[in-house]
């Protein structure tokens, strides 16, 4: 040929067939991986990250859930607390308000049996020195006459006396004090 | 079948230089498999009597490889479920290698439907990089330069593909071959430089690298072992410890090649990913 003629060695193939067989295995190799290997593995890394993220959804839709009951919780434990705080303080009112005012009651009726009291003593007090006045007198009367012996007609007469008697029987005792 | 007995144990080193001996002895390396050499990397027909060289032990071993591939991935994708069990989390492990570190990362959004070419990409040039240190082959398929011109060259339809079916067949190559902001004065300078490192060195250089690491590396792992052999037979004391350390040695190269076969995968179908996006990219 031409005088450039080298003489490649070991890079010129044997056989053709080395090619041939390295592209067509090669080629079925391939489409073998194309068609059954890389689709199945793909599947399941979309199968995994899908059941994953579904995973990381649904634990966080159950923490968000868990957060607002215990948001709701709190809430309502402050409202329970500020209702007993409230009942309590009523209470507290309400019985300072009923202790007056029972004191009040107590008070006006102590003064009222007190004054009842008191009225009827002077009345009581007015009949038995009415009483204690006549009975005196007739007695009184009555033993003057036995002591004068005669019996004292005039009764006009007598009552003054006695009176005049039981006036300064009363006036004693208050000089005496 | 003898084809197939000599396909698991090589006994007998072929012969496909087309050269003659010459003065390297290339001949006599070829029938002993000493000194190591390209001869060493040889394919053996199954057939022989038939005449269809091209159905090799290589080629088997590459189908085999090819199988491997689909059925762990088949194994691994079969009765998958939300929580992985211990099955599928190997699987989804290697899966996410490809899909978060290389796939997502370079490719962004639009990462879905060139995955699978890159699953494809790594899992075979894997299998096949490891076939290099593990009993039964004991040969990484891509040290056969076919294979990784094959891979090579679908990557570049693969990625020019992209590229022409995003911006149209002038629109991408203009985006590929005039960076932004170029001074017209360098137009001449650029898109030749452009042309040539988008359209001819990307694709060699993916097919090169592969190849020539696991060449070279299966070439050492023949060296010590091949070579500690030797000297083990050798009868002289010195020589058999010197053959000995060489056989331990060659444990550690092996270390070595398990890693660098995994490395190459892990390169290439990066960089099948690099130049799909670049290909994709709105402003080169």
């Amino acid at each position: 040929m031409l005088p450039l003629e080298l003489n490649l060695g070991p890079l010129v193939p044997e056989h053709l067939s080395e090619i041939i067989a390295g592209v067509v295995l090669f080629l079925i190799i391939w489409w073998v991986v194309a068609k059954k290997v890389v689709p199945v593995f793909e599947e399941t890394y979309a199968t995994r990250t899908a059941e994953i993220t579904g995973g990381i959804e649904k634990a966080e839709a159950a923490q968000k859930e868990a957060a607002e009951a215990l948001a709701e919780y709190q809430a309502q434990l402050a409202t329970a607390r500020a209702e007993a705080g409230r009942i309590r303080e009523d209470a507290r009112a309400q019985a300072v308000t009923l202790a007056a005012e029972i004191r009040e009651q107590a008070q006006a009726d102590s003064a009222r049996i007190v004054a009842a009291a008191k009225t009827q003593i002077d009345a009581e007090r007015n009949q038995v020195i009415n009483q204690l006045r006549a009975e005196v007198g007739g007695l009184a009367t009555q033993l003057a006459g036995r002591i004068v012996g005669e019996s004292l007609e005039d009764d006009e007469r007598a009552r003054r006396s006695v009176d005049r008697f039981i006036a300064e029987l009363e006036s004693e005792p208050a000089e005496k004090a | 079948m003898p084809g197939l007995v000599g396909l698991l144990i090589p006994l007998e080193w072929a012969v496909c230089l087309g050269e003659p001996a010459g003065e390297h002895g290339a001949e006599g390396a070829a029938e002993t498999g000493f000194p190591p050499g390209v001869a060493s990397f040889c394919s053996r027909a199954l057939f022989p009597e038939s005449g269809m060289d091209w159905l090799n032990n290589h080629l088997f071993q590459a189908v085999i490889g090819a199988l491997v591939v689909i059925g762990f991935w088949l194994w691994v994708a079969h009765g998958q479920k939300v929580v992985p069990g211990r099955k599928q989390f190997i699987g989804e492990y290697l899966y996410n290698v490809i899909r978060n570190t290389i796939a997502r990362d370079i490719l962004g959004h639009d990462y879905r439907r060139y995955l699978p070419y890159l699953v494809a990409l790594f899992s075979f040039i894997l299998v096949n990089n490891l076939f290099g240190e593990f009993f039964l082959f004991m040969f990484p398929t891509f040290s056969k330069i076919g294979y990784p011109y094959a891979l090579a060259l679908l990557s570049f339809i693969l990625y020019n593909a992209a590229g022409i079916a995003k911006s149209g067949f002038f629109g991408y190559l203009k985006k590929s071959t005039l960076p932004a902001g170029v001074p017209k004065a360098l137009w001449v300078l650029i898109i030749p430089l452009e042309f040539l490192s988008n359209f001819i060195v990307r694709p060699i250089t993916l097919a090169l690298r592969l190849f020539a690491n696991l060449f070279a590396g299966h070439l050492v792992v023949l060296v010590f072992v091949v070579g500690g052999t030797l000297l083990l037979e050798s009868g002289e004391v010195f020589l058999i410890a010197a053959g000995g350390v060489s056989l331990l040695f060659s444990f550690a190269i092996f270390g070595l090649e398990i890693f660098v076969g995994v490395l190459q995968a892990y390169i290439f179908t990066v960089l099948t990913a690099q130049y799909v996006s670049s290909a994709l990219a709105e402003e080169h």
